[in-house]
């Protein structure tokens, strides 16, 4: 789609940060999953921004971002040592997904700052559009 | 007649376009305060508002002479110096845009009521008021 106007810029922005936060969640969700195998632990997922510029030239500096994949952080997932665990190897291992609880915390509350920053650009340009198209009155 | 009221508006109108061009740009910057690598831009509205109406810093006393500015030329998009670089080289600094942003929201504003007092004047005039 292309960016025709402010509006388009915030709605793309604001579409970006939803999939951050939706990654963030799925994270916290997932934080305490239990394997029995490296294969299957949970990583954690992170969305890829990227800058969406309005002309190819980027003249004139307009622009809007896109989160264009969700990627699988490369972290090993952590071995425990647990015998009796329903869920261990025949070795005793279980793998527990690699969460970092505060940095996913961290990033949920950046992504709700920057979606209300995007609100608000819009909340601002709408009241005045609204006075231009009074204009004259 | 037409051209002269025409010509009461010139600068405001001019200014009020190149408001809305600064207000796309800084919603750009705000849009991509997490990008990496994103450079943070802006135009200045002074140079900026002086090219729409064609002056320049060379003075043009003669039609045939040409501003160094010209109408026709784009659009200076700048990188913005910022104050504290960041790591992932993201240079938009939320503060400084959020800022930029309201200062240049009122100033819209305020050009606004300048086009709406003037355009009150002329109406007077016209009614004979």
């Amino acid at each position: 789609m292309d960016i025709k106007n402010i509006y388009h810029i915030a709605q793309r922005a604001m579409g970006a940060q939803l999939v951050r936060l939706n990654a963030t969640a799925s994270n916290l969700a997932n934080a305490d999953n239990i394997a029995s195998s490296p294969q299957d632990a949970y990583k954690p997922v992170k969305p890829i921004f990227e800058t969406k510029y309005f002309d190819l030239i980027r003249k004139r500096g307009i622009s809007t971002v896109d989160a264009v994949t969700v990627q699988k952080m490369d972290i090993d997932p952590i071995k425990e040592f647990k015998p009796g665990h329903p869920m261990a190897d025949q070795d005793g291992f279980i793998y527990r997904a690699p969460v970092n609880i505060e940095e996913e915390y961290v990033d949920m509350l950046e992504a709700s700052r920057q979606y209300q920053n995007n609100v608000e650009v819009i909340s601002t340009v709408r009241a005045l559009m609204l006075k231009t198209a009074s204009m004259g009155k | 007649m037409v051209d002269n009221i025409k010509q009461q508006l010139n600068v405001l109108s001019n200014a009020l376009r190149v408001r809305n061009q600064k207000q796309e740009i800084l919603a750009s910057n705000i849009a991509n305060a997490a990008t990496p690598n994103y450079k943070a831009r802006d135009v200045e509205f002074e140079v900026e508002l002086a090219r729409s109406l064609n002056v320049g810093p060379l003075k043009t006393s003669n039609k045939s002479h040409i501003a160094v500015t010209s109408k026709n030329l784009p659009g200076k998009v700048q990188f913005r110096q910022s104050v504290n670089p960041s790591v992932d080289g993201n240079t938009v600094e939320l503060a400084v845009e959020q800022m930029e942003f309201a200062e240049n929201a009122v100033r819209y504003q305020t050009t606004l009521d300048f086009i709406n007092s003037k355009v009150r004047g002329l109406m007077g005039a016209i009614r004979g008021e």
